[in-house]
This record gives structure tokens, C-alpha cells and sequence, in this order.
């Protein structure tokens, strides 16, 4: 199956000069870069590239810190507030990366989603699974666990050729 | 040879009385709020003695994360990442800075009995976690 992707993937790329590579081109959403981000939110759960929510996503979750996700995840003033800084900076409608632009196009005007897979675009992407891979599957258990199928998730690279659902394999559309 | 043997030995003094040091300290904090004569068996029941969330009707207890065998790993009850062992034994950077202390302290208190954790609790749950 792979050597047949490859060949397909090498015939395009020789027919249109343009094309390139699943590893060849460069993260979808720009990969997290920030110490601080790292050591204070990926204690509890994978770093979150912040190209995958826009601004006021990041703005509205780390207001309410207290309450996150059923969670309590409050921060020191100066370290919410320095967290903050780089989530909105870097936010998806900030951001020039493939699929962080993809995020921002899929959302409503009024839309502020907290949840990375409740971005139209994300949840689409993710429709035709079924629950047996995901909910089912315990070393899954949600979406927000990206990182347990995507293997390069944080570093912000979601290609499909990249998946691995654990006690399943590879996934193809 | 030697000379190895003596780096790795002052490291380990180094380290020892860092963590002794961010304890003595943190112990000392809380006896000025009133705390006294901590006892790591107490600690210990209130490790391990089960809440009930009043919003989701979950029962809770430090445990549930953390383990009850304080040199084993735990797990994070939403998401299931790994949580690094709480005896400084099995995870030197253990009890070694007291920002970090206070930080946890406040939000599993609060996750866990819906409030802060008293000082004398506190207290106890150190010297449980360094015995």
C-alpha cells in the first residue's frame, strides 16, 4: 500500500514539478517552541500547537483557568499572562500554516470554540471515524488526545500518512 | 576515577540539601500559619481518603491520580498522561522547588475537596510523601 502511495506520490510529483511530499513540506500548524507553555499546560495533557485555535479561543480558556474542562488549571498572574501572550500570537488566525488558515476559513464569525475538535474543520476531518477508534478505543478515549494516533502531533504535523491508531494502524480516507 | 567519584558524590549532597531545603522551608512556612507537629500518617489517610465532587457526582482522592504507592507513576483521571512518581526517592526533582509546591497544592486541593488544602494538611502531606 505504501510503495503504491509512494509511486502515486512520485508520478505526481514528477508530472507536476510543484508537488511535493508528504515529508518534504514543512508542519501544517507551526510546532510549540515555548518553555513555559510546555512546562505549566503539557503536565496534564499534549502541548496543543497554538495554530490549531484562533486568538479569541486562547483568549476565552485561559480567562477561565478555574474551571478547565472540569479541571482546575489556574496559573500564577505573570505566568498566564506570559502563556497568553504566545497562544494569541501564534493563534491560527495569525498563523500562515497550511491548515492553521484551514481552522480559521471553517469557523462562524461568532464561534469561539474551547475545543481544538470542535473547530468545523477539525470536527470534519474527523467525522468518518468510527467510535470503536476513538471514544472505544481506551489508549484513545477522545479527540483531545491527538497525539495518541498522530505521531508527530506536536510538533505540528498532522499529515495522514503520519497516523497510527493504536490497536488499529494506519488510517486511509 | 576519583575525581568522578567525588563529582557524583557532591552531586548527590547537592541535591539532597536542596530538596531538604525547599521542604525545611516549606515546613517552616506553614508552622508560622499555625501548623504543628506534622505527622506523615496523616498525610497518608488524607492521601487516600475518598470526596465526592459536588458538581459530577465523582468520587476523588489523591490517589486517583497519583497513586497510592507513592514510588509508582500515576495517571491523569481525564487524560491518561503519565504522571511522574511523588517520592523524591523515585524522582529526584521531587519537592525541590517550592513555587511549584504551592502551585499543585492549590489546584488539586481544589480539584480534589472543592477548597484549599489548610496548612497543617499540607504539612502532613509532605512529610507523608518524603517518609
Amino acid at each position: 500500500m505504501r510503495v503504491l502511495r509512494m509511486f502515486v506520490l512520485a508520478a505526481a510529483a514528477a508530472a507536476v514539478p510543484a508537488a511535493v511530499a508528504d515529508s518534504d513540506r514543512g508542519p501544517d500548524v507551526s510546532p510549540v517552541t515555548n518553555t513555559l507553555y510546555r512546562q505549566e499546560c503539557a503536565s496534564c495533557h499534549m502541548a496543543y500547537p497554538p495554530g490549531l485555535l484562533p486568538a479569541r479561543s486562547w483568549e476565552k480558556l485561559m480567562a477561565s483557568l478555574a474551571d478547565h474542562f472540569g479541571d482546575n488549571a489556574e496559573l500564577a498572574p505573570e505566568d498566564r499572562k506570559a502563556i497568553t501572550v504566545f497562544l494569541t500570537g501564534h493563534a491560527a488566525d495569525r498563523a500562515r500554516e497550511k491548515r492553521a488558515r484551514k481552522i480559521v476559513a471553517s469557523l462562524r464569525p461568532g464561534d469561539i470554540p474551547l475545543r481544538i475538535s470542535e473547530t468545523r474543520y477539525i470536527a470534519s476531518k474527523h467525522r468518518e471515524l468510527p467510535a470503536r477508534l476513538v471514544a472505544g478505543n481506551p489508549e484513545v478515549r477522545s479527540l483531545a488526545q491527538c497525539n495518541a494516533c498522530h505521531t508527530r502531533a506536536e510538533r505540528g504535523s498532522y499529515s495522514e500518512s503520519e497516523i497510527d491508531i493504536p490497536g488499529y494502524g494506519r488510517w486511509e480516507d | 576515577m576519583r575525581r568522578t567519584a567525588m563529582l557524583v558524590l557532591t552531586g548527590l549532597v547537592l541535591t539532597s540539601s536542596a530538596y531538604a531545603a525547599t521542604l525545611d522551608e516549606r515546613l517552616a512556612d506553614y508552622r508560622r500559619q499555625g501548623a504543628t507537629n506534622f505527622s506523615a500518617q496523616a498525610g497518608e489517610a488524607l492521601w487516600n481518603k475518598e470526596f465526592t465532587d459536588a458538581r459530577s457526582g465523582e468520587k476523588r482522592s489523591c490517589a486517583t491520580c497519583h497513586h497510592a504507592n507513592l514510588a509508582e507513576p500515576g495517571k491523569h483521571a481525564e487524560t491518561g498522561k503519565l504522571i511522574k512518581p511523588m517520592k523524591p526517592a523515585a524522582n529526584p526533582e521531587r519537592l525541590t522547588d517550592a513555587r511549584k509546591i504551592e502551585k499543585w497544592f492549590l489546584r488539586n486541593c481544589k480539584w480534589t475537596y472543592g477548597r484549599e488544602c489548610t496548612a497543617q494538611e499540607k504539612g502532613d502531606f509532605l512529610t507523608f510523601i518524603n517518609r
